[in-house]
Parts: structure tokens; C-alpha cells; sequence
């Protein structure tokens, strides 16, 4: 089995653990590259099916050629979509700074969906090598009624034990790409064929490479038009994937405090 | 069909190559707290040119706000809380693109308090440096880190001496540091591959040797690094596939699961564990989106697949599939090495639950045999395992389970204990002293159908003047239990008992003479007395056995197959009380070790939990404990 076998293999594990042991899931579906890796891989893990609705936080800020993904592979692909509108900016803390309280309608809109539809877990696709908070992640992190990570005092999680006896009350996040990184994501996308979002393929010298909402989220400069560039140019980057993303750099603990809210 | 365990399986399906994809070895980086772990991961980073833009100014102004000197600890600590404190809570990791193969470094926490953290990291890792103060030297998290790294399956170590600066770079006490920690890892079965020293924070013999050190001949750590190798594929071992769930999405049914160990075939017989249930894998399900896809024919370790079977037995998750020769061994009591990590220590005769594989069972400690000090592995003796400590105990389970020996099947010889609603600790397995029960409760006999007796038991009993039944004796050896049955038969007798004594040195010489003294063996000598018993019982005498029948889990069976007229009868006496007896010289031949497995000695005796009676011959003569057992068959066996 060469690596991207093993990261399958183990993805998959997680799918399944997480699927018997928690009674209502969804999945979290971004539309960017990873959540498509993740809808991939629950298709691969249960044989085609898409057992679990996906969920898209809506704040209504995606680009257009995202929403259009969004709609074609609802059909193509069967999925039972929840697309609820996230609450809007005036709703949100703003005692955070500006990107970030646009990302927080995020947290609010998960928040107001676990409620509504009562479910005990989500599945979110973040990455250990994105940032360096969520390279403490677990793969079954649970979070308290409010939805916040208690960061400080996470389960021990060991020989692909999970956590996954909670009082009433919990939530769990559970993170099947945590060991992946931005390089393998791609080689997965071009071994598999999955389809995506075109904004991240150069068009006038201008990509992303991390795909938000709009006004928040900043494209690079790349001439990369096709998959095998984009991997050159991943294997010699010495840019952080997040540099574009305006919240992650607003200041030293702003994404901690983001995801101690409760933000993926 | 033969097993594909000894038959010549097809290679695995051949994985698509893809180019420029390299392999990925993952280190922890472990020991006691402030000795400078995180500052050499920052400082590896930084020397493998893997450090992204902008990232070492980010760390500066980081420094600088805090008022201190350059920490290339801030690049692994991320929390507020961390910085601030200049402390790991949690661990992390981070990618190194080196060449020739991708590195994963992990970083650990040294304080005690977050153990749990580090286990968690360094449970997933290949390899492990564990770093050292110079200056401090050896410390109880550098020798605990290193007993874990042991009890994890972490085999490839190597240390690191850092801080060189602060001893001047001195040969002499990197020396000192080194002979110690040798010796400590040395006496838990680690060899480290090298004793490094370094100046972290400088930068000292981390990617090439440094001008400093010129005594120092060995690799530097990335040259280290090299040397270590991502754990092998367990496909080779015996098939292990535990079932994780049973899927009926379509018309097929799918048993999904990852295979831990092994490989399998379409067309091998398997058998489920400790169902004992068996079929033949009919398919190997996958889905691809692309045209013309076929499904595997073969699967090995570490991938996650589905399969169907060509008969619809029932399957559930937890079952363990192998093929039928190197099933797992099934057992309902077990011994095992663990570390503790709850909040609340683990308890003697507390009740848990168990996760091994995809299994859960409800568990309870029968034993905690000793408690080892990781510090100087003296063994202690206690009623509880506090957080942190290490310990060797036997659990219990009320039903039957499917495991593994550690040594023999790693991935099913290891498993965690739930405490309420955490995973509070983890252990490997030994079978030490214990019998894999899988033969005794296998019934190979089919097509047999019950013969119903014309007389009723009742019948019998007024014929005899009494009821049948078993007093079934156990006791260590030397604790008076042939003394006592023979005085009972024949004061029975005399008062007109229809009564007989199976004795066991008598059985094995006719009955058992096939078997030895093997923990299987002995489980089988007893279940056949047990069954024996059973029949004499049921022909409405009263049987005596004496055997020491030490196991707790073969009287049970022995009480099954007798029902409700099955009496336990404790003959207590203090260890050393029988062995001064030692009526028959074995003692001092298993202390001698001329006997091995000896019960007391080198084998466990399992006192009873509930007998109907004990009679306790050091306190009483031979004579009173008759007494008593006489008054109880009176009173118990009357009509
Ligand atoms: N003089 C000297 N100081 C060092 C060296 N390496 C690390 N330090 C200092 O030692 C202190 C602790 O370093 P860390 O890297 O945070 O230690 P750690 O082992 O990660 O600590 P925990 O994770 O909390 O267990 C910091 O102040 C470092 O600057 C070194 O080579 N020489
Ligand atoms: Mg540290």
C-alpha cells in the first residue's frame, strides 16, 4: 500500500466508526477541495452510498461557480443537501476582528443546524497541517452543549480508539482527513478524478488555493492550470495553504478563539 | 478450499503509481518537561529548510511580545496558554519535506500532567527521540516516556542530550548522561540506535556535526533520522479482520472492516470469533467511479474493504474473522500490562468497560498483580492503579472474547478501558498461565439428538434415600482437600450415602492420561471431571471431587454442566500455610523451578467469589471440617 492507500484506508475507518457509533451525523460540505475528498471517500466507504446528509453553511457569500458545483453534484451524486442560510453579521460577537466575524456566521449557522436537526455529530474535513491549532486536533473531538472545544483537555486518543461514549449534551466533530496534507489532497483528486470547483485552476495568472467566501478569502498568484501544476508548484511553495484567508491573520489568537467557539 | 495463510495468494492489487509520491516516516519526540522537545522541532523544521514564509518573523514577533529572547518552541505551541507559560499541553505535529522521504515529526508534552497527550501522540508514531537536559539529566518523565514508549510498540528510539551549551559542551558529563540512560532503557529491552548530543536552540549537531563537539563522532539527529524506518506491513502475520458493521444498503450484504493483520482471498473459509460461526467469502466489494472496474480478488493489512458471504450467517460488529487454523485465542479472563490515565484510579474488583478492535465488553479487575515504578521497575503492591502509573493485572470478562497475546497479534493484542464515559487507560496481553478456551467450547459433533430417560430424578433419589449431587472441592495444593474427601466419602457411607470420590491423580492415570499440564490441557482435565461429575449426579449419587481446579472460568463450566446441584466447597489455607505441609514434595520442586505452572507458585489459583461452603483447615482440624461438610450434605442433600 503506497501512502495515499494508507490515508484512504484509514479515512474510511473513520467514516465507518464514526457512522455505527453516532447516532445522527452529517457531514460538513465546504464545496472546496477537501470536503470533496471526504464526500469521495464516504462513497468509497459505503460502496457508493451517501448514507448521511451533507451539510453546506450558507452565507450566501460563495462564488458563483460554487454554487453551481454545489447544484450540479447534488443531482448527480444523490445527496440529501441541508442548506440552511447562515445568521446574519449583525447577529455575530463583534468584539472579533472583521474577517473573523464573518467567518464566526460559520460557527452560528452549525450551531443553529445542530439544534434544529438535533445531531449528536458532524464531520468536518480540516487538516493537521493547515494551521497549527487544528494540528491539535483530535479525530473525535468532542464539543460541550455550547459547541466549544475545550482545547486544554482533549481525550486521549490512541491505536485507533476513539471517544465516543458522551453524556447528553455533547457533540462530537469527528475529522477523517486530519493526517492528510494539501499535497496528498491533490494526488488523491488526480488518482481519483474528482470533480471541483474551477476557481482553483489558474485563470490570468490567479488562482486559489484555499477556497472561502467571498471578500474574505484572496487568490494567489499561479499560472497553475491543471492538477500537475498545481503539485509542482505545492512541492517547491514556501506560502502557508491559509495566507489567503484574511481571519487567520487578523491577530496571534484569532483563530483560537474562532475555533474554541466552535469554527471547524 | 485451503487457507490463504499457508496457500500462495495472489499479490495484492498493484496500486496505481503515482509519481514524486514519497513515504512518510513519523517520529515523536518525547521526555520530561522544559527539556527542550519543542525547541528542537522548531529547530528541525528551521534546518530542514521545511519552515514556510514569514513564519520565522511571526515566531520573533511572538518573542518580542513576550519579552523574551528567540523560542522556536512557539512554532509547535500554538495555544495562548502554551506560550504564555512557555509549556506543551497538547501534542502537535508538523511535515518536514526532506528528500527522499517525507518526515511527520510529532511533538509531545513533557509535564506529567498531560500524559494522556503524549501517549496520544506517540501511539502514532514510528520511531522516537527521546530528548534529555544535559544539565538536569535523566528525570522520572524521561524514564516513564521511555517505559511507554515500550508498552506503545515504539521500537526504534533514539536519544538526544540537549543543552549541550549549558555544560560547555562537556564529553565528559554528555558521558555520564548517556551511560544512565543507557542503563535505564537497557533494562526494559530498548537499545537506542544513537545517544545524540546537541544545543537545540542553536542548532548544535542537529542537521550536521557541530565545531563545539569535536569529541562526538556519531550522526547528527537528521542524519538519524535516516536510519529509521516506517513500521512494516503486518501482512505476513495470521489473518486478523475485525468486523466493524454489517451493511444492507443494496441487495448486497457488505461485512465492512479494516484488515489489521493478514490478508484474505475470495474463496478462503473463515471462521468468526468467539461465534464460531464459519463461510466462505463470496466477493470483495469496492465502488470506483471509473468505467471497467473489477473487484479485488485479494486484500491485505491495513486496507479498509467489504465482503460477502456465501452463506447468510449472523455477523455482528466486534466479531473477529480469521481463517479456521491461527484463530484468535478465546478466553473470558486474561492478563495484561497497562498504563493508567483516569482521573480516578483503577480499582481491584471495579467494573469497566473494554474496547479492543471494534469489540466492547463489559470487563471487571479480578487482579492487580503489581504495580511497576517506572523509575527503578521495583514492583509494589496495591488495591488501585493511580493516574499515570503502569500496572499488571487480570481482567475478567462475563462473556466469552476473542483476542490475541500481544507477542502474537499486535493489533488484537492491545486494548483501552472505558471509566464512565473516557478512555482512561491502555494495555497489551499476555496469556500467561492462562488457557485459550476456544477447544472447550467447541462442539464438533453434529446431527446428535438428546435420549430422554424413562425415570425421573425424583425416582431415583427416593430409591437412594437422598439427592444426587457434586461437592466440588478446590483448594491450593497441600490445602487438605484428598484428606478431607476421603474422611467425607466414608463417614457418607457409613450413614448409607450412595457416594463416590473422583480424585485427580486417579483420573489422569485412566480418564485424562492423554493429557499433560498445559493451561489448555489442565482446562480440559477439568471440564471432562465436570462433566463426569454431572453424570454421576444425575444417576443420583453424590460425587466428590478434589482437584485444585485454580481457574475460576473451569468450576463455572463445571457448575454449568451440573445445574442446580452443584456445591463449591472452598478447602481454604494460607499459601505458605501449605506449603510447609508440602505433603508431597512439589513445593520445593516448583520452588526450585523443576515444576513450572506451578498454582501459587509460578500459576494463579482463582479463589472462589461465592462457594456454598469453606471449610478453613489451618483454623480447623481435618475431623471438624468433616463434621461441617457431613452437616451440610444432611441438611442440603435431604429428600
Ligand atoms: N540553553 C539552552 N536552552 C534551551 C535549549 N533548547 C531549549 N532550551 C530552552 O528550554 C526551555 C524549554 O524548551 P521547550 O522546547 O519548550 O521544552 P519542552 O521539552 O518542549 O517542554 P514541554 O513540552 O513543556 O515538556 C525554553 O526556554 C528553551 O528556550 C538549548 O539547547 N540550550
Ligand atoms: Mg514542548
Amino acid at each position: 500500500m503506497n501512502r495515499l492507500d494508507q490515508l484512504e484506508a484509514q479515512s474510511i475507518y473513520i467514516l465507518r466508526e464514526a457512522f455505527n457509533r453516532i447516532d445522527k451525523i452529517a457531514m460538513l460540505w465546504s464545496l472546496g477541495k477537501d470536503s470533496n475528498v471526504m464526500v469521495w471517500l464516504t462513497r468509497k466507504a459505503f460502496f457508493g452510498h451517501i448514507p448521511y446528509p451533507l451539510m453546506h453553511l450558507d452565507t450566501g457569500l460563495e462564488f458563483p461557480e460554487t454554487y453551481a458545483f454545489r447544484d450540479r453534484y447534488v443531482k448527480e451524486w444523490g445527496v440529501k443537501l441541508i442548506g440552511d442560510p447562515c445568521p446574519p453579521l449583525d447577529t455575530i460577537d463583534d468584539t472579533l476582528p472583521p474577517a473573523s466575524r464573518v467567518a464566526a456566521r460559520k460557527t452560528a449557522g452549525l450551531k443553529e443546524a445542530i439544534e434544529k436537526y438535533q445531531f449528536d455529530g458532524i464531520f468536518a474535513g480540516i487538516r493537521r497541517d493547515e494551521q497549527s491549532m487544528r494540528a491539535k486536533e483530535r479525530v473525535f473531538s468532542p464539543r460541550n452543549a455550547e459547541g466549544t472545544w475545550d482545547f486544554r483537555d482533549q481525550p486521549p486518543e490512541f491505536w485507533d480508539q476513539y471517544k465516543t461514549d458522551y453524556p447528553a449534551g455533547t457533540h462530537i466533530r469527528i475529522h477523517p482527513l486530519l493526517q492528510w496534507t494539501e499535497l496528498d489532497i491533490w494526488r488523491y483528486i488526480q488518482r481519483e478524478e474528482i470533480p471541483l470547483v474551477p476557481l482553483y485552476f489558474a485563470k490570468n495568472g490567479e488562482r486559489f488555493r484555499s477556497l472561502g467566501e467571498i471578500g474574505i478569502t484572496f487568490p494567489i498568484k499561479s499560472n497553475a492550470a491543471t492538477i500537475e501544476d498545481i503539485i509542482a508548484e505545492l512541492e517547491v511553495t514556501r506560502t502557508e495553504e491559509r495566507a489567503g484567508r484574511a481571519m487567520d491573520h487578523e491577530s496571534e489568537d484569532a483563530f483560537e478563539r474562532l475555533r474554541a467557539d466552535g469554527y471547524m | 478450499m485451503a487457507d490463504s495463510v499457508v496457500k500462495l495468494t495472489t499479490p495484492p492489487q498493484a496500486t496505481q503509481h503515482v509519481p514524486g509520491m514519497k513515504d512518510l516516516l513519523r517520529i515523536v519526540i518525547v521526555g520530561h518537561v522544559d527539556h527542550g522537545k519543542s525547541t528542537l522541532v522548531g529547530r528541525l523544521v528551521y534546518e530542514t529548510d521545511s519552515l514556510p514564509e514569514g513564519k520565522f518573523e511571526q515566531i520573533k514577533a511572538m518573542s518580542d511580545r513576550r519579552g523574551m529572547p528567540f523560542e522556536w518552541a512557539f512554532l509547535m505551541d500554538a495555544m495562548q496558554a502554551e506560550r504564555d507559560q512557555g509549556i506543551t499541553i497538547d501534542t502537535a505535529q508538523i511535515w518536514l519535506k526532506t528528500k527522499g522521504r517525507d518526515t511527520v515529526i510529532i511533538d509531545a508534552p513533557g509535564h506529567k500532567e498531560f500524559l494522556k497527550n503524549m501517549v496520544t501522540g506517540a501511539s502514532q508514531a514510528d520511531a522516537a527521540l527521546l530528548v534529555i537536559d544535559a544539565d538536569e539529566g535523566v528525570k522520572e518523565q524521561s524514564r516513564r516516556h521511555g517505559y511507554l514508549l515500550h508498552l506503545l510498540g515504539v521500537r526504534q528510539v533514539a536519544v538526544v542530550v540537549n543543552k549541550m551549551d549549558l555544560v560547555k559542551y562537556d564529553a565528559a558529563r554528555f558521558q555520564e548522561v548517556e551511560r544512565e540512560i543507557r542503563t535505564y532503557l537497557g533494562s526494559i529491552g530498548v537499545t537506542p540506535a544513537h545517544v545524540i548530543p546537541v544545543s537545540a536552540r542553536d542548532g548544535d549537531c542537529i542537521k550536521e556535526g557541530s565545531a563545539k563537539m569535536p569529541w562526538y563522532k556519531g550522526p547528527s539527529v537528521v542524519q538519524t533520522l535516516s536510519l529509521f524506518n516506517p513500521i512494516a506491513s503486518l501482512s505476513d502475520l495470521p489473518l486478523r479482520f475485525p468486523v466493524q458493521d454489517v451493511y444492507k444498503f443494496d441487495e448486497r450484504r457488505i461485512i465492512a472492516g479494516r484488515i489489521e493483520c493478514g490478508r484474505l482471498s475470495v474463496g478462503d473459509t473463515l471462521i468468526f470469533s468467539p461465534s464460531n460461526k464459519s463461510a466462505k467469502i463470496k466477493s470483495i466489494e469496492s465502488w470506483s467511479s471509473k468505467p471497467g472496474h473489477h473487484n479485488p480478488l485479494t486484500a491485505v493489512a491495513g486496507q479498509s474493504v467489504g465482503i460477502t458471504l456465501d452463506e447468510q450467517i449472523f455477523v455482528e460488529r466486534g466479531d473477529i474473522v480469521s481463517h479456521l487454523q491461527h484463530a484468535p485465542v478465546e478466553t473470558d479472563v486474561f492478563r495484561a500490562r497497562i498504563f493508567w490515565l483516569g482521573r480516578e484510579p483503577l480499582k481491584k474488583g471495579g467494573a469497566y468497560k473494554m474496547k479492543l478492535g471494534t469489540m466492547e465488553a463489559p470487563i471487571r479487575i479480578q487482579e492487580i498483580e503489581r504495580i511497576i515504578d517506572t523509575g527503578d521497575l521495583r514492583a509494589l503492591s496495591s488495591d488501585e492503579v493511580e493516574r499515570n502509573q503502569v500496572a499488571e493485572i487480570v481482567i475478567r470478562s462475563r462473556r466469552m472474547l476473542a483476542l490475541d497475546a500481544f507477542n502474537d497479534s499486535p493489533r488484537t493484542g492491545r486494548f483501552v478501558i472505558v471509566d464512565k464515559f473516557d478512555i482512561a487507560g491502555g494495555g497489551i496481553i499476555s496469556m500467561e498461565g492462562y488457557a485459550d478456551q476456544r477447544e472447550l467450547i467447541t462442539q464438533r459433533s453434529t446431527n446428535i439428538t438428546r435420549v430422554e430417560h424413562a425415570i425421573p430424578p425424583e425416582e431415583r433419589w427416593r430409591r437412594n434415600g437422598h439427592k444426587g449431587g457434586v461437592m466440588w472441592m478446590t483448594g491450593l495444593s497441600g490445602a487438605g482437600k484428598s484428606t478431607i474427601a476421603v474422611k467425607l466419602e466414608q463417614r457418607l457411607f457409613e450413614k448409607g450415602y450412595h457416594v463416590y470420590i473422583l480424585d485427580g491423580d486417579n483420573v489422569r492415570h485412566g480418564l485424562n492420561a492423554n493429557l499433560g499440564f498445559s493451561p489448555e490441557d489442565r482446562a480440559e482435565n477439568i471440564r471432562r471431571v465436570g462433566e463426569v461429575a454431572a453424570l454421576f449426579a444425575r444417576s443420583g449419587m453424590i460425587v466428590i471431587t478434589s482437584f485444585i481446579s485454580p481457574y475460576r472460568s473451569d468450576r463455572d463450566r463445571a457448575r454449568a454442566a451440573a445445574s442446580d446441584v452443584f456445591h463449591e466447597v472452598y478447602v481454604a489455607a494460607e499459601l505458605a500455610t501449605c506449603e510447609s505441609r508440602d505433603p508431597k514434595g512439589l513445593y520445593k520442586k516448583a520452588r526450585a523451578g523443576q515444576i513450572a505452572d506451578f498454582t501459587g507458585i509460578s500459576a494463579p489459583y482463582e479463589a472462589p467469589e461465592e462457594p456454598e461452603v469453606v471449610v478453613d483447615t489451618a483454623a480447623a482440624s481435618a475431623d471438624e471440617c468433616v463434621d461441617a461438610l457431613v452437616e451440610y450434605v444432611e441438611r442440603t442433600f435431604r429428600i
